[in-house]
């Protein structure tokens, strides 16, 4: 297998690129805390170094168990969190220390779809009201009618058809795939370039579930859109991610291209996180063993390889040094000592 | 087939059991005379979307319900019907003979209470004689057994990991030699390698202790990883059931193949796209007449929409509520 260097896309193709970032969160003490501990802080290392971009166009998916980062990553590439160090560019601009206005109008252009629609939605506006408040933000020039029109004309992209009847209707009055459709369409009444969806259909019964990823791939055409995908769920990112990197106590340990990180993973951890998914046929039981124990706690992450202590290939070099991600195949990073064993 | 399969001692026994609940928009019909074994010593998955009434079904078979809800049918433990047990009985009953655990282990634990305050608790409640210090010793032997460590017994429920509390949730159960274990939903906030790790001992404690396990799980693929039984449940009513070779295999009811056609895999030489199945559950205060499934159903037939089916063997494998499999000519379709 041949070694090739990190391969650096083309700037213009990027929407999303990602340097060296950090997120720090200062851990809440006590009064009394704060007297013993002198002057001494905590953090949680969230997010801890790591880079990434997120091309023009694509699904790029952000893959880890609760506690890995992916979540806090999302926040930080729409800019709901301010990196601690590093650069956040986008669209060519760096938008890491955007404040006030100029962050307000950077919103327009990345929107964000969470896991619980009912929680997203005001249950006391309709939902025609909640889709077009956002041309009202930041198309304020738009006359009512035509905000209607274009409100009317998102229900019915969407699915929620005939537009005129759900308009009026308020979130506790539709089903949960209805409000999810309906949140989707709030993202993109401000046509924006970026979509964060973080969890998106985790609610979601199967049944669903298929809808509302058929729905997301046809707006992404439509709209030109791009987004940053982020879940717990390997199974579900198979249908809708293009690229995909696997998070790990802060740091990104893979990442390649869908069908290359599934076929081919480098990652011990990868390896593993992909043979826990139970498999909906009862001839194909899982026969590995798990690794030990759980994800540390961020606030003292484990020196060298984050992910040493749980590891079956766990040699000297791991609890001293943290490996770099290095490009093992083509398109296919991997921040492992011995990924090449399993090339 | 398992060996839980081939000596078919059966557990418990439900018969033609029903539950309405009264709401203020008429009675409505969680569970519909629903009819079913548990056999020792196997796993068994319940599976349906949100609404179908697999929760409500498994708290029913500890008796809990709430006091607007009719209860109708038999459900036999070993011989005994637990809807006529007094009060004393059912408390005796859920305490020593199953157990429940739910998604979130944390609003089920007591977070002022350290671990093996837990555990002694129970034992003392159940069996009040024994002494504190053997009711200790036997927490800690289980504890063990459980994958924990030993020095977790001080611990309070937040020092916990998720897995670790679903663990000494389990052990509440078993420290008082629970024989049926239901877990609704028990692995769905944890991350897969815990949830993996669940299921390995969910199947150790399968094989070595012979422990039941009713597993209520709307991701049918941990079903396909563990259990020995597949239970299929639709707007409250059984649509199919079987071993999990038969029913994966060859689903036969068209809600099932829909449900095995909709789950999302990690295979990468399988299918790209997931089936979309059309409608949504019925309102179950006005449930549809005849088959609950019809108006959803592509295969439907006349007599779908009139007369229910049975619950039925097809080609002597699994049980199927659907006409297709079922001789419909003699009952008078239109």
């Amino acid at each position: 297998m041949n070694v090739q260097p990190v391969p650096q896309a083309q700037p213009a193709d990027n929407l999303v690129e990602v340097r060296d970032v950090k997120k720090w969160f200062p851990v809440q003490q006590g009064v009394l805390d704060k007297l013993l501990a002198a002057g001494h802080q905590d953090y949680i290392h969230a997010v801890d170094g790591i880079s990434f971009e997120i091309r023009r166009g694509e699904v790029f998916g952000l893959a880890g168990e609760s506690g890995s980062g992916k979540s806090t990553t999302g926040r930080l590439v729409v800019r709901m969190e301010t990196p601690t160090a590093g650069s956040i560019h986008f669209d060519g601009a760096d938008i890491s220390a955007l404040e006030g206005e100029e962050l307000r109008r950077l919103r327009r252009r990345m929107q964000i779809i969470y896991q619980d629609p009912m929680a997203s939605l005001n249950p006391r506006m309709a939902l025609g009201e909640a889709i077009g408040y956002g041309l009202k933000v930041h198309a304020p020039e738009l006359g009512d009618a035509e905000r209607h029109q274009r409100t009317i004309d998102m229900l019915e992209k969407v699915g929620l058809s005939p537009a005129q009847f759900f308009y009026g209707k308020f979130p506790h009055q539709i089903s949960g795939g209805q409000r999810q459709r309906a949140v989707i369409a709030r993202a993109l009444i401000t046509h924006p370039d970026l979509i964060l969806a973080d969890e998106p259909i985790a609610m979601a019964d199967v049944s669903v579930r298929a809808l509302l990823l058929d729905l997301m791939n046809q707006l992404k055409r439509e709209f030109n859109l791009t987004y940053l995908f982020i879940t717990h769920d390997l199974a579900t990112a198979k249908y809708i991610c293009d690229r995909i990197g696997i998070m790990y106590l802060g740091k990104l340990v893979e990442v390649a291209e869908l069908r290359e990180l599934y076929s081919h993973p480098l990652h011990p951890y990868t390896q593993a996180l992909l043979a826990a998914v139970p498999v909906p046929n009862p001839h194909q039981r899982r026969t590995q063993a798990m690794p030990e124990g759980e994800i540390p706690n961020p606030i003292h992450p484990p020196a060298g390889c984050r992910f040493h202590p749980r590891c079956p290939l766990a040699a000297e070099p791991c609890a001293v040094e943290d490996p770099p991600l290095r490009a093992l195949r083509p398109d296919h990073t991997v921040a492992c000592h011995y990924a090449e064993r399993f090339l | 087939m398992t060996p839980a399969m081939q000596n078919k001692e059966v557990l418990m026994q439900v018969r033609d059991f029903s539950l309405l609940y009264k709401t203020r928009l008429g009675p409505l019909s969680a569970v519909d005379h629903v009819t079913f074994d548990l056999y020792k010593g196997e796993i068994i998955g319940l599976v349906g979307e949100s609404g179908c009434g697999k929760s409500t079904l498994g708290k029913a078979l500890l008796r809990m319900a709430p006091p607007q809800a009719e209860l109708t049918g038999q459900i036999l433990f070993q011989g005994e019907d637990i809807l006529q047990f007094d009060d004393r009985r059912l408390r005796d009953f859920r305490g020593r003979c199953v157990s429940m655990i739910f998604q979130d282990p944390m609003t089920s634990l007591n977070p002022v209470q350290r671990v093996d305050q837990h555990l002694v608790e129970a034992i003392q409640v159940h069996e009040p004689h024994t002494p504190a210090q053997a009711a200790l010793e036997r927490a800690r032997s289980l504890i063990g057994r459980l994958g924990i460590q030993e020095r977790r017994l001080r611990d309070y429920p937040h020092q916990l990991s998720g897995g670790m509390r679903q663990r000494v949730m389990i052990g509440l159960g078993l420290v008082l030699n629970a024989n049926l274990i239901i877990a609704d939903e028990a692995t769905t906030s944890l991350d897969v390698i815990v949830e993996a790790k669940l299921l390995d001992q969910f199947r150790e404690l399968r094989d070595e202790l012979g422990i039941t396990i009713l597993m209520i799980t709307h991701n049918i693929a941990l079903v396909a990883e563990v259990a020995d039984r597949i239970a299929v449940m639709y707007a409250g009513q059984m649509a199919e059931l079987g071993s999990v070779y038969e029913v994966f295999d060859a689903p036969r009811h068209p809600y099932t193949q829909g449900l095995l056609a909709s789950v999302p895999t990690i295979s990468l030489n399988e299918r790209t796209e997931l089936f979309k199945m059309g409608g949504e559950p019925p309102n179950l205060t006005h449930p549809p007449q005849g088959c609950r499934f019809h108006p959803r159903c592509s295969q439907a037939l006349p007599i779908c929409s009139q007369r229910e089916p049975e619950l039925r063997p097809v080609n002597g494998g699994q049980l199927v509520h659907c006409w297709l499999y079922q001789n419909h000519e003699s009952q008078g379709a239109s």
